[in-house]
């Protein structure tokens, strides 16, 4: 382990990070006719290199393109099939998949949404300069649109902002099960969106006229692409371990040269509150999420009458493929097959890709803005495990809200935080925007139990911002010695172990170490030389703050893994039930504080971050298509007893359970 | 100043007695492209001219050339760049003299000289920064000595003597290299001794049986296809720089002859090869048309870059003069259509001797190159045409682009070839365009490369490279790299946009040879050279990421030598090098090229 030197750490240096200013754009819509914003001359920049075509001459690109005759053929001999057979379920494939982007239809959408947004939102914020890139980067290449992903209301509202700043609008990779609801299907459809099967393994064919499709409409620069980098929704506000499927798919044609370059441009959506927000609670605890069906979101009108205060949305800047992939990626690898047969990607384009999308994600996550409610729930969090049943009086609440935030200013978060206003009034009214999760009474503040999981949905939206910090305080918290080396090795087992749970890039363990370092002695809050660590006076709020901010995870974890020594052997179906009915024991029998450990998220990236130790084996099951756990028991114990060993200091209360 | 070359001409016009000999030396620039008498400037009229009485071109005005300079990289006649008038010999370092070589060597009787001008004269080709150092009167390593062998045995005799007292020797032929093959190694310690092939040029024997010649191998381009040409013959090779480079040059170099699709390239043209190596001479014993003799010997010496030995005599197929020649040119909307037509005609094997696809920046830039039109029917004619192809046929003139045609043979055939492709070129949407537009671009061919010194005048700044291609890669290629060398540009503090243009040059079976002109306005900048080389550099490394291949023609040199071995893997080094070591183990042609 060596220790980064000085300049390298002026990149962490988070007062250097500029953000640009915000801009609301619904103020406009509410003092000027909607129905002529709806029905706007809308002239947007395209592409320089593009050659216009329509939906339908896109189409019979794809299908006579190169790569997909290969396939063709190829999957006419194994099945037995005419090629023209084989032609035709690929038409029928795309015809189920492909968008037919209108104006028309984008124009009534502009209409309702204003209506709509006017009346769920105090506002809506931009940052222009950030559209402004956008505009050069879609004149200059192909671009890809990579929003975060925690509502459903995110590509509406992208393809809105795009629409009102006179942009290209996007073609959007959508879920099949959007299908479901057939009229807002085919609106959305026609608003741009395409469809993909959820997963579709095996299906040759179907994946080569899903990525030819793809890859034709960014190569052409026939729209800007868009997709969501986590896959889905995140439940849990915080970002997603990235799918790269898609990402491959579109960094493709840069790679074998089929364009110049390719821009991906992150975008980070913060909402003050989700739509989604206690719908996803309930779904974590395991009541299962309704179908979408058009009925269920006319039923979802109620909604209508709530105040979800305001978003942003921030473009960020515009990365090149070209730039991420210099003196990474090898192009030559394609110079001796026919660029139209389909490979398997080499280790090293994988590689490539997994970083380029952590890279992607931690852009998104750098610009989310946090409202001052997000520390709010850190504190109402940490008192409500502390079995503070009482709640709190409201001045030591805004006390300690102002040190959150002060603190997580200097970690170089984007937060939102009004200061021309009394702190205690910024306190408040967060409060009564989230009314429905905590009551003020008489200056007091009670809890509900599942509303725990709602503020853990907001606390986790700045848990990108604190997270190295918190990895690093605890291992110091655990180490038995202050070793600078030991403290490392401690904080390289819990990334490693924590890997599946938050966005940390892959083998940057020790820019990340550094980062945590920097950022605690910049805080005063560590004294750092050769050789040691050595915590300061005023460093233990700040420790003792972040050592809390980690716990609920690991005591999530070691619950886990303690189940998984009790069990033998039990399935995939199996398991979520059977742990959460664990978990409920132990909080009834008061063994464990945590409520959020109820989280389906956190018992899922707990299994796989220990299947992927090898603490737990994946045992293909006689059953067939059904995975078996078995364990392998030494391994799961070694393991535990080290977990234990890490945060022995957090539980002792709990070893005497055990 | 160049009195020893006087004595020396008179020296050898004694020795060999022929006529047709001139001495190179003193009627080309020394730094800069061709002929001193030939050049581009501008008059007192502002209006550029063409000076000499050599080419179609010379002595006219080109009134589009001094706008389209303007326009192009922002250059201004107010901002000059002279260069250096004269040699300044004592810029130039002392020879190092290996004085046992030079009394052994004045014993055999072939002339020699370490004047400083003849020595200069010999320690370059034609890359940029070459030329560039020139002209500020710079001057690095040069050879120590030039010797002018006037036959295979004097050849024999001079290899003898350096691998006897151990001098370096280097090939020195017609001097239009563009990968740095002539630089001389500025680590070398030994003396270098430049082995100027010019005087070995006569064409030895004509066979008309077998339809060979055999020649010697310092003979230039125009020389032997003049000489076959009174006896009714050619050879067909007719590289851009025939003019000035030798039969020798292009075996050492594996060069590509504008007309290879009827004549071939010159590994299609040798027959039979006499190098001599430091371990004695290499031929193969008979003339026969194939053989199946292990590993074809001639593919040692075809690119070894004067690594192994120096070419004296090549026997080379003949061809009887074609009877009828006709240009031919095709506007396309695009390029891209152009590179389908292309493709087309390649797959049908009907390419014509030579067919070449310019892009609209190149295009334009031909345009630009247009001399005064004498009679007001001509530009009327232009206006007429112009007015066809982009008003009536829809073309954009910022997206058309030209291919230039040149039909060989008897004359009927040809008129049924010059249907057939133009049959092709119908169907993507090409217009033939006229004879003279297709006469114009082959001319430009052979002055362009005196545009190059214009440009230095006035901050300019430019080259060329080229690259083949697979067919599939042929589109992707070209953009990607021009659009990296504009991105280079941006990226390195460059003012104006660079011109980066190209043309798709030779058509194979299996792909095509590309060719890339980038030139850029230098103002502002400290180090033009060195960001020249840098963007050069990247746009390399962007051809061999779109499967290009290092070079097509121009030979690898010192220039390209860091790529070689991710070209032809370890082994293939391996392999080469095991060759250089068994013929030259004391590296006496030791120029450092290729390996």
């Amino acid at each position: 382990f060596q220790p980064v030197t000085r300049v390298v750490l002026l990149i962490f240096n988070p007062m250097l990070k500029k953000r640009d200013d915000f801009e609301d754009i619904l103020e406009e819509r509410r003092n000027s006719s909607d129905l002529r914003y709806a029905l706007k001359c809308y002239t947007p920049v395209l592409y320089k290199g593009l050659t216009p075509c329509k939906v339908s001459e896109l189409k019979q690109m794809v299908l006579q393109s190169d790569q997909l005759g290969y396939v063709i053929t190829q999957v006419s001999k194994e099945k037995g099939m005419t090629t023209d057979e084989v032609t035709g379920d690929a038409a029928a494939i795309l015809e189920e998949m492909a968008q037919r982007l209108q104006l028309s239809t984008v124009r009534f959408f502009a209409f309702t949404l204003s209506k709509v947004f006017k009346t769920l939102f105090r506002s809506i914020c931009v940052n222009e300069e950030g559209l402004q890139r956008l505009q050069q980067a879609i004149h200059n290449h192909p671009v890809v649109l990579l929003p975060s992903h925690r509502s459903y209301m995110d590509f509406l509202l992208m393809s809105y902002i795009l629409y009102t700043y006179d942009l290209a609008l996007p073609v959007i990779a959508a879920g099949m099960d959007f299908m479901g609801m057939k009229v807002v299907g085919e609106m959305l459809r026609m608003s741009g969106a395409f469809f993909i099967r959820r997963s579709f393994g095996g299906d040759k064919l179907y994946w080569a006229v899903f990525s030819e499709y793809v890859k034709i409409m960014l190569k052409n620069g026939y729209a800007p692409v868009e997709f969501f980098l986590e896959g889905t929704r995140s439940r849990t506000a915080k970002s997603l371990t990235p799918k790269l499927g898609l990402l491959n798919i579109v960094m493709d044609p840069f790679l074998k040269g089929e364009v110049f370059d390719i821009s991906l441009v992150p975008v980070s959506i913060s909402y003050e509150r989700t739509l989604e927000e206690a719908l996803y609670a309930r779904e974590l605890l395991g009541v299962p999420k309704p179908k979408e069906s058009t009925s269920g979101l006319f039923k979802a009108r109620k909604i209508l009458s709530e105040d979800y205060g305001s978003i942003h949305v921030y473009f960020g800047q515009p990365v090149s493929v070209r730039s991420l992939a210099e003196s990474r990626v090898n192009r030559s690898q394609f110079n001796l097959i026919p660029r139209h047969i389909p490979t398997r990607p080499s280790e090293e384009i994988l590689s490539f890709v997994n970083d380029s999308a952590y890279r992607l994600v931690r852009a998104q996550e750098e610009n989310m803005v946090l409202k001052p409610w997000v520390l709010l729930a850190f504190v109402l969090l940490q008192k409500q495990a502390a079995e503070d049943k009482q709640g709190t009086a409201l001045d030591e609440f805004t006390e300690q809200a102002v040190w959150l935030r002060d603190l997580s200013r200097h970690y170089g978060a984007f937060l939102h935080w009004p200061d021309h206003i009394p702190p205690s009034e910024v306190v408040s009214s967060s409060l009564s925007l989230h009314r429905g999760l905590v009551r003020i009474s008489e200056g007091r503040l009670l809890n509900q139990a599942v509303v725990i999981l709602s503020c853990v949905s907001y606390r986790n939206q700045a848990l990108n911002v604190f997270i190295r910090p918190a990895l690093l305080a605890s291992a110091i918290h655990t180490a038995a010695s202050n070793r600078k080396q030991e403290i490392y090795n401690g904080f390289s087992f819990l990334r490693n172990m924590f890997s599946n749970e938050f966005i940390l890039c892959p083998g940057a363990t020790v820019q990340d170490f550094e980062e945590a370092c920097y950022l605690l002695v910049k805080t005063g809050a560590l004294q750092i030389n050769q050789q040691e660590v050595l915590i300061t006076e005023r460093g233990h709020r700040t420790l003792a703050f972040l050592t809390s901010v980690l716990d609920p995870f690991l005591q999530g974890y070691q619950v886990v893994c303690r189940f998984l020594c009790e069990e033998d052997c039990l399935t995939e179906k199996q398991f979520i039930p059977a742990v959460r009915k664990f978990i409920i024991k132990h909080l009834l029998t008061g063994r464990l504080r945590y409520i959020e450990v109820l989280s389906s998220d956190l018992q899922k990236n707990a299994l796989a971050a220990l299947i992927r130790l090898g603490a737990v084996q994946k045992i293909k099951g006689y059953v067939e298509n059904q995975n078996l756990y078995g364990q392998n028991k030494v391994e799961t114990t070694k393991l535990f007893s080290f977990t234990l060993f890490i945060s022995s200091k957090n539980i002792l209360p709990l070893l005497s359970v055990i | 100043m160049c009195c020893l070359c006087n004595t020396k001409r008179a020296m050898c016009l004694l020795t060999c007695g022929q006529s047709i000999w001139v001495c190179l030396q003193e009627i080309m620039k020394w730094n800069g492209w061709g002929y001193s008498d030939s050049k581009f400037l501008y008059n007192k009229k502002g209006q550029a001219e063409f000076t000499g009485k050599r080419y179609r071109l010379s002595g006219m005005i080109i009134p589009g050339l001094r706008e389209w300079m303007e326009s192009t990289f922002g250059a201004n006649l107010q901002h000059k760049t002279p260069a250096a008038p004269i040699l300044n010999s004592s810029a130039v370092q002392p020879p190092t003299l290996n004085e046992a070589f030079l009394k052994e060597l004045k014993s055999t009787g072939i002339p020699f000289s370490h004047d400083a001008e003849d020595r200069v004269f010999r320690s370059h080709g034609h890359c940029l920064h070459e030329i560039f150092a020139l002209r500020e009167g710079k001057i690095g390593r040069v050879p120590d000595l030039v010797v002018w062998p006037n036959c295979h045995n004097d050849v024999v005799k001079i290899v003898e003597l350096a691998c006897k007292h151990n001098v370096c020797l280097m090939p020195y032929g017609g001097g239009t290299s563009v990968s740095s093959a002539l630089e001389c190694p500025p680590e070398e310690t030994r003396s270098i001794v430049s082995l100027d092939t010019s005087q070995m040029n006569r064409i030895l024997w004509i066979d008309e049986k077998n339809l060979t010649a055999h020649v010697e191998a310092g003979i230039v381009g125009q020389d032997l296809e003049r000489l076959l040409n009174e006896s009714g013959y050619c050879t067909g090779h007719e590289p851009d720089s025939m003019e000035f480079s030798s039969l020798g040059g292009w075996v050492a170099t594996r060069a590509s002859g504008m007309k290879k699709n009827i004549y071939g390239n010159i590994e299609d043209l040798v027959v039979h090869i006499k190098m001599v190596t430091p371990q004695g001479v290499i031929e193969k014993s008979c003339q026969g048309p194939r053989m199946s003799t292990g590993p074809d010997v001639h593919h040692f010496i075809m690119g070894s870059e004067g690594t192994l030995g120096v070419v004296t005599e090549v026997t080379m197929k003949i061809r009887p003069m074609p009877e009828y020649q006709k240009y031919g040119s095709v506007v396309f909307p695009n390029f891209e259509m152009g590179v389908a037509c292309l493709r087309e005609v390649a797959r049908q094997r009907c390419a014509p001797a030579s067919i070449r696809l310019m892009d609209n920046e190149q295009f334009k830039f031909g345009h630009a190159l247009k001399p005064q039109v004498s009679s007001i029917f001509t530009s009327f004619l232009d206006g007429l045409k112009k007015f066809y192809i982009t008003k009536f046929k829809g073309f954009d003139p910022n997206r058309l682009c030209v291919a230039t045609l040149l039909f060989e043979g008897d004359r009927e055939k040809v008129l049924q070839h010059e249907k057939q492709v133009y049959d092709i070129a119908a169907k993507f949407g090409g217009l033939a365009a006229g004879e003279d537009n297709g006469q114009r671009g082959y001319m430009l061919t052979f002055v362009i490369a005196y545009l190059r010194d214009l440009g230095m005048d006035y901050y300019v700044i430019g080259e060329s490279f080229e690259t083949s291609v697979p067919w599939d890669r042929v589109l992707d290629i070209c953009r990607n790299v021009k659009a990296r060398i504009v991105r280079e540009c941006k990226d390195k503090g460059v003012q104006f946009p660079p011109l980066s243009t190209c043309r798709v040059t030779q058509t194979y079976d299996a792909g095509a040879c590309v060719y890339f002109y980038f030139a850029f306005n230098y103002r502002g900048l400290s180090d033009p050279v060195h960001v020249y080389e840098q963007v050069e550099h990247a746009a390399r490394e962007e051809i061999l990421a779109n499967g290009g291949s290092l070079s097509h023609h121009h030979g690898v040199g010192k220039l390209r030598k860091e790529w070689m071995r991710e070209t032809i893997s370890s082994v293939g080094m391996g392999m080469l090098r095991s060759v250089k070591d068994y013929v030259d183990p004391n590296n006496i042609f030791g120029n450092r090229n290729l390996l």
